[in-house]
């Protein structure tokens, strides 16, 4: 019984070693994560099921395709991957690292014959001084053994980039990790500011508010353009409040695309925009018919005002141009509801450009529009994210792991002298070729020492 | 002069390069393969004068960006990556046969560009003015680059292995594939055009994310594009590990770097032509 146990964990230990899973899992990855590229992720049910059948859209809900690279089996993926890279590197680091930290000093007879590179010659003199100064102008310091008759020399160049592979391993787990800060700390939200307003609080997914503890407030919102029509910059120009007082050092500061603004570890991106009814003034003359002058009103959309004689004047809706909703008329128009007293509300449009119609209605006011001051609204990306320095991190450690596994080689060259004969064996860990003509070099410059 | 014209000349030297390699295979004429090479390094050389002329003429029309900005720009990026990496190997390994499995490529790319793209200089969009652009395409572009390559040689290695499988080394001496290294060679030149690629593409990757980051608060939203190079990176990564596990190396490697190679074409072209993403205004110029 305790040896089918131990046959299990060791089979369980060596499937989760084995190079073939992480081949497997690797690909596995990269066949899974198409799917996400072709089914559209996180839309609505409604917007599915125009595409694709109610049956089709049962079964990919089950299988979690919509919202697949976070679903149970690509994370199950990822932590397997994970425990691969690991249990591989627990199993493989001790040795590499017992190499980089405890190297074979001494040559032996064992040793000798697995190298592929050997020579051997004589010197005349104290050789073991010159070969000492020879091996640390050449290769690097060499480290002395003496055995019974024999001096040994070793010096290597460039050991811990053996370590590469691992360092790579450690920086995919740091990336997960800060990833993993960064989806339980962090979050995204977006919020839409008009101009002129303030607002302290933002919307993540699912319309959840989250309140910050200061207020954005947006000044004024531009686009400018280049002569083609194509938009050149979107900005928004921001003041942050904090405790009812503008924050110093953040007073109107322009933000646009490829520029955010970050405030206690929250970051505001200039992500949209558009024409906002809030805050905007639509502007009105009222004179009474056969009257003149008359009395200029600002009114806000779905405000009441009352006018003198006791009437009442709403703007229900307004536009800068009524052309696409009545192809006959151009320009800025108003819908209104004006309740005269002791008489049914009535509702109609006036045109700034169309006085005339204004004139049929036949009212006993008579009512000019003067256009409106539309506000725009800025549409910001709310980010925060305490994990992203440790993404940053991995992404750098990623790096420079790469480049020691890739890019460095770990050569050494040992030397045994005995009697003034000399045996010399050299060895790389990486472009053999390239090692082979550089130990030949060496070996042709130390036969000219003499 | 302008730089359309010279990028005509730089077509025009690809296709008399991609012919000459191909002279070069029948006739197995060493100089024919040398003057292959040497048209293919002063096409580059053309292109190279043609983009930095093109870069000039942006500023001239008064909205200066590097031109890495639309689909025209960077397929022509791409060939000119594509003889860039291909002549760093040949100078370092003097495998020149290569060429006639990667100029086709460059030609393609140029081919296309000239007769079916737009190649008007448009302004920078606001999402695309930032100096991450340069860094982001330059080291995703070198790293196609060098996928490429390693397709290319790739290609040979399947032919060769088929042929050595085929018909006695002798009979094989006298035809075009006698003159392609062994096996050994390209199956060690595939690895070693996949080392320069691998650690390009994750800055590229890097660098995307960093800019992601910076413009729009998310270094990662599996968005088709990013995750379709993340598809590419998890090919190369399994490649790397093929390598050293038995039962993988050879046939299958090389099958590994082709297919990295056609996901590296989807995540480059596919993604715009077939999905929508972040990535939109790499697509069609139109």
């Amino acid at each position: 019984m305790s040896t089918n146990k131990r046959n299990f964990v060791e089979s369980l230990w060596d499937f989760f070693c084995s190079l073939k899973l992480s081949i497997s899992l690797l690909i596995g990855l990269a066949l899974t994560s198409i799917i996400g590229t072709v089914v559209p992720q996180g839309s609505i049910p409604p917007e599915y099921l125009q595409t694709i059948s109610e049956s089709k859209f049962k079964l990919y809900q089950s299988l979690s395709f919509f919202d697949m690279y976070h679903s149970w089996w690509f994370m199950l993926l990822l932590y397997l991957l994970t425990v691969n890279l690991v249990s591989c590197s627990i199993k493989r680091l001790p040795r590499v690292w017992k190499m980089v930290f405890e190297p074979q000093l001494v040559m032996d007879e064992g040793l000798e014959k697995s190298l592929s590179l050997t020579h051997e010659f004589k010197i005349s003199g104290d050789a073991v001084t010159k070969l000492k100064d020879f091996l640390a102008s050449a290769v690097a310091t060499p480290v002395v053994t003496e055995t019974d008759g024999s001096t040994h020399l070793f010096a290597q160049k460039t050991p811990w980039c053996r370590l590469g592979v691992y360092v790579v391993h450690l920086s995919i787990i740091i990336i997960f990790i800060g990833a993993l800060i960064g989806s339980f700390f962090g979050y995204k939200a977006m919020v839409n500011i008009p101009e002129g307003m303030a607002v302290d609080t933002v919307y993540a997914p699912g319309d959840k508010a989250i309140k910050l503890d200061f207020a954005v407030k947006l000044e004024k919102f531009s686009v400018s353009y280049y002569n083609t029509g194509a938009p050149k910059e979107f900005k928004s120009i921001l003041t942050l409040i904090e405790n009812g007082q503008p924050v110093k050092g953040y007073e109107k500061v322009p933000v646009i695309v490829n520029d955010p603004l970050s405030y206690k570890g929250i970051t505001f991106y200039q992500s949209s925009y558009g024409q906002s009814g809030e805050g905007s003034l639509y502007h009105f003359n009222v004179s009474r018919r056969g009257g003149s002058g008359g009395a200029q009103l600002d009114l806000k959309k779905g405000e009441q005002v009352t006018l003198n004689g006791g009437a009442t004047l709403e703007v229900l809706e307004a536009t800068q141009d009524v052309r696409q909703f009545m192809p006959e008329f151009s320009g800025p128009a108003a819908k209104v509801l004006l309740k005269m007293p002791g008489k049914a509300p009535a509702s109609f449009i006036v045109f700034k450009n169309h006085p005339e119609i204004e004139e049929q209605r036949k009212g006993e006011l008579v009512l000019e529009y003067a256009g409106a001051d539309e506000k725009l609204y800025t549409g910001l990306q709310v980010a925060k994210d305490p994990g992203v320095w440790i993404v940053w991190l991995g992404c750098a450690l990623m790096t420079i792991g790469i480049y020691m596994a890739f890019f460095l080689s770990h050569n050494r060259v040992w030397i045994r002298i005995s009697n003034g004969r000399v045996v010399m064996g050299g060895t790389a860990s990486k472009n053999p070729a390239a090692f082979e003509s550089k130990f030949e070099a060496l070996v042709e410059k130390v036969k000219a020492l003499k | 002069m302008s730089s359309s014209l010279l990028f005509n000349v730089t077509t025009f030297l690809f296709l008399i390069s991609t012919i000459l390699f191909f002279v070069f295979l029948a006739s197995r004429n060493s100089s024919i393969g040398l003057g292959a090479s040497l048209i293919a390094f002063v096409g580059w050389v053309v292109e190279t004068g043609a983009i930095i002329l093109r870069w000039k003429e942006s500023y001239e029309m008064g909205h200066g960006h590097a031109p890495l900005s639309n689909l025209y720009e960077s397929v022509v990026f791409f060939a000119w990556t594509i003889i860039l990496i291909y002549g760093l190997i040949e100078l370092k390994y003097k495998y020149r046969v290569i060429g006639a499995f990667v100029l086709p490529f460059a030609l393609l790319g140029m081919a296309w560009a000239q007769l079916g793209l737009n190649s008007g200089i448009e302004p920078l969009v606001p999402a695309l003015q930032s100096n991450w652009l340069l860094y982001h395409v330059i080291t995703c572009f070198l790293g196609y680059a060098a996928f490429a390559v390693a397709c290319g040689i790739s290609i040979m290695y399947l032919i060769k292995a088929k042929a050595e499988g085929d018909v006695s080394s002798e009979m094989q001496a006298g035809s075009v594939i006698g003159m392609f290294p062994s096996i050994r060679v390209l199956d060690d030149l595939n690895y070693k055009a996949i080392m320069i690629g691998f650690p390009l593409l994750t800055l590229g990757i890097v660098t995307g994310a960093a800019w992601a980051n910076y413009a729009w608060g998310t270094y990662w939203s599996w968005d088709p594009k990013e995750t379709w190079s993340l598809i590419v990176w998890f090919v190369y990564a399994a490649f790397l590990h093929a390598r050293i596990t038995r039962g993988w190396v050879g046939k299958r490697a090389a099958w590994l770097s082709i297919i990295g190679f056609a996901a590296t074409i989807f995540c480059y072209l596919g993604v715009n032509l077939f999905l929508s993403g972040l990535h939109s205004y790499g697509g069609g110029g139109k």
